[in-house]
């Protein structure tokens, strides 16, 4: 028997006990698949039932994209189904060769070219305003807002004295009209958003009651309705000779309901600044605009710039509905391409609207991802 | 003011307020005056009738889905303008339903310990969010529905429906007189289930015994209707659809243009409800569960009783706005010809008339009093849950 000691340091550790290896049921690859997916009688059967979904979705899916796909051919012929070929999935052919129809719709290919330049000028300022440490971001916003839709007019109408082709709204199509409906809905939205949300912030009641009756308006009413208005009624509140565009008309609905989003949003960010800023900026000796432009708006605007971009991403889903009054955006492409004779197959229908999905997928997805990350970075300067 | 110790003093801060305000009036008149007048002269040389006056004219023309009785050579626009807010609500209140049960399963799927549920809600929130809502409908609409067999190959479904692409056609019961009395005997078995509820739940208060009703309920509002009809000798039929030799004759049509609007709505809006659901969800803190189950209250009590009350607090006003972008989103049944209010009376009503500015700004009136109505109602039911302050 050990003898016992007085020394109340005998019966403490010395030395620190040696680390052992986590349960064996704890560790691992199984250890995950046991806390996570088998964790009770109850949690197999629905993690099984799960799997036999995923699949019963994923290999038809798989098989449609890729292996019954059919991936060479110049006419609708090639993706019928054939004794020794009964099953048919998708048929890429149709897109390949729609491809340019579908970016460009009935633009003059020669001229093409401009189409391209608007497209690399709108990426240059997207990358500029969205890297949160580029340079010189105000610039980046004056290019953005003033520069680019002026040069991307001239680019894409064409000004003959300095040798560019008029090209008609009528021969705009596919995802050039997209983007410019888009880009026309975002860069109008924000400023005209601020400022009904100023509005409806004022203390001025005429301002206050006019931004609210507005905003509330048209968000209680479907977009399609204000596409509807821009569309058959405007010419008639215009003098006749004024009578606008076709894609001019449902570009002036597109901006409105955008600012009328756009104008809650901001609302939403302008709330969250507190009420000392105000006061602060007050005792400063700034007057209104000053200090809206200076202390308020670009704290407002940086909180709340996932929403913004959130509500980019909606507005980008609703440019699909200028197809309603007969703007030839790229899904409208998309359904004039799969009626086409020529390519009338079992699975065009699909396959189209199959690339269209994918299309405004990675645009949407590449959004929202963006968005996530401004967020979390907002969150980590907020903990500080 | 430094700079305005020689001049004039300045007006007062409200003046200049004041001169803004009148401006804005006078500008903003001057716009709808202006357009008024426009309008007047372009509608006079287009030789369009103004006022409400069409409203009694007869319509003329044939729509697919009638909830109330109309035909074109009889009815008015006006008639017609009631059967497409009628088919309007019908598409919204159904979708709305499915979209609410589909997202909140969603929602708690998103949250479940699963990592593979939770990873398959995900992705059906992430997929269905970012495809416009126009191209899941027409995908529905033309690749899913369009695409069933024709009219003779059509599929026959057990117990006597019919699948073609022209729509889903199901018996239509048809009841004999004796029909009433089940009625009766549902409304004395919802009755009997309240009654009882109420007399467990103050025993409850009383005793604090607690008494199951659930499978007695069940038991009477199952049983009762059911002994009923036996009694009554089976007072239902049902009226077969058949295949004709241009359509299909009898029972009850869906139109396949309605199947895919209710699909499309339902299953587009329920991945926004699922994130509303998730973060309601997400917002009630992990002491209320603990506390819960320190009370000795077991998992399914616990989340009825202590965390779906709190949660709904924080998910009544987002779905509100869900349910009010659905019934928004609902007019995107003129993109396939469904019958609702847009697509009958801004669409075909104004291409007959021409009386765009009358018949645009009762659709959006319509629309405008739908939404302050379903807010309405929301508010209600948000004040009803909102926490007591005692």
């Amino acid at each position: 028997m050990p003898a016992i000691s007085d020394d109340p340091s005998f019966y403490l550790r010395q030395a620190p006990a040696e680390q052992l290896p986590p349960p064996a049921g704890r560790a691992g690859v199984f250890g995950w698949l046991r806390t996570n997916l088998f964790s009770s009688p109850a949690n197999a059967a629905l993690t099984l039932a799960t799997i036999l979904l995923i699949a019963w979705i994923a290999l038809p899916l798989i098989r449609f994209l890729l292996l019954d796909a059919v991936w060479s051919g110049s006419d609708g012929s090639a993706c019928l189904p054939t004794p020794e070929r009964p099953v048919v999935g998708a048929c890429w052919p149709f897109v390949r060769v729609w491809l340019s129809y579908f970016v460009y719709g009935f633009y003059p290919a020669a001229e093409r070219w401009r189409v391209d330049l608007v497209f690399l000028a709108l990426a240059f300022g997207v990358g500029w305003l969205t890297w949160l440490s580029a340079p010189r971001r105000d610039i980046g916003a004056l290019y953005f807002f003033v520069v680019l839709p002026i040069v991307s007019f001239v680019l894409l109408h064409g000004a003959p004295p300095i040798g560019l082709v008029v090209v008609p709204t009528a021969l705009w199509g596919g995802i050039l009209v997209t983007i410019v409906v888009a880009t026309i809905g975002m860069v109008f939205s924000l400023p005209l958003g601020i400022f009904l949300a100023l509005g409806r912030r004022s203390g001025m009641p005429v301002v206050k009651w006019l931004s609210t009756i507005f905003i509330e308006f048209v968000r209680g009413v479907p977009v399609i309705t204000v596409l509807f208005m821009a569309s058959v009624m405007l010419p008639l509140f215009v003098p006749e000779r004024l009578a606008p565009d076709k894609l001019v008309r449902a570009l002036i609905g597109v901006a409105l309901f955008a600012s009328a989003y756009m104008a809650e949003v901001v609302r939403g960010g302008l709330a969250g600044v507190a009420r000392g800023q105000y006061e602060a900026a007050r005792a400063l000796g700034l007057g209104y605009w000053r200090m809206m432009r200076l202390v308020i708006l670009p704290q407002a605007l940086r909180v709340t710039l996932p929403n913004i971009v959130n509500t980019f991403i909606g507005l980008f889903k609703d440019t699909t509905l200028v197809f309603v009054v007969g703007i030839f955006d790229f899904l409208r492409t998309i359904e004039a391409a799969r009626a086409d004779p020529h390519w009338a197959s079992p699975t065009t229908t699909v396959t189209g609207y199959t690339f269209a999905a994918l299309f405004y997928f990675f645009c949407c997805y590449g959004m929202s991802r963006y968005a996530r990350r401004v967020e979390m970075r907002l969150a980590r300067a907020g903990r500080r | 003011m430094a700079n305005n110790v020689r001049g004039l003093p300045r007006p007062p801060r409200y003046l200049s307020g004041i001169a803004v305000q009148i401006a804005l009036i006078v500008l903003v008149a001057g716009l709808v005056a202006g357009a008024a007048f426009d309008a007047a002269q372009n509608l006079t040389r287009a030789h369009v009738a103004s006022g409400f006056g069409f409203w009694n004219n007869t319509a003329g023309f044939d729509i697919s889905q009638t909830l109330i009785s109309y035909s074109a050579s009889a009815s008015t626009f006006g008639r017609a303008f009631w059967v497409g807010l009628l088919n309007t609500l019908l598409v919204s209140a159904i979708a709305v339903v499915l979209a609410t049960v589909l997202g909140f399963i969603m929602g708690i799927a998103r949250l479940s310990r699963n990592w593979l549920v939770a990873r398959l809600a995900a992705g059906y929130v992430e997929l269905i969010r970012n495809v416009p809502l126009l191209l899941q409908l027409l995908f529905w609409y033309n690749a899913v529905l369009k695409s069933l067999p024709e009219l003779r190959d059509s599929i026959a479904i057990r117990g006597g429906a019919i699948l073609n692409n022209r729509g889903l056609f199901l018996p239509q019961p048809e009841f004999a007189s004796g029909f009433a009395a089940v009625l009766v005997a549902l409304l004395l078995a919802i009755a009997a289930a309240v009654a009882l509820r109420l007399w467990a739940r103050r025993r409850q208060a009383e005793t604090g015994a607690e008494v199951h009703v659930l499978w007695p309920a069940v038991a009477l509002l199952c049983g009762l209707p059911v002994v009923a009809f036996v009694a009554e000798g089976f007072p239902l039929a049902f009226r077969m659809p058949e295949i004709g030799r241009f359509n299909v004759q009898g029972g009850i049509e869906i139109l396949p243009e309605f199947a895919a609007l209710v699909l499309a709505l339902a299953v587009y809006t329920a991945a926004f409800i699922a994130e509303v659901v998730r973060a309601g969800l997400l917002a009630v803190p992990l002491g209320q569960t603990e506390a819960a189950q320190a009370l000795g209250l077991r998992a399914g009590s616990t989340l009825r009783l202590v965390v779906i009350p709190q949660a709904m607090r924080v998910i009544v006003p987002p779905l509100t706005s869900q349910y009010l972008n659905l019934i928004k989103n609902s007019s995107l049944a003129v993109a396939i010809g469904y019958p609702d209010l847009v697509q009958v009376f801004a669409g075909t009503v104004l291409n007959i008339t021409g009386q765009a500015v009358e018949v645009i700004a009762i659709t959006m009136a319509v629309y405008l009093a739908i939404s302050l109505f379903t807010s309405l109602l929301m508010n209600l039911y948000a004040r009803a849950v909102a926490i007591v302050e005692r």
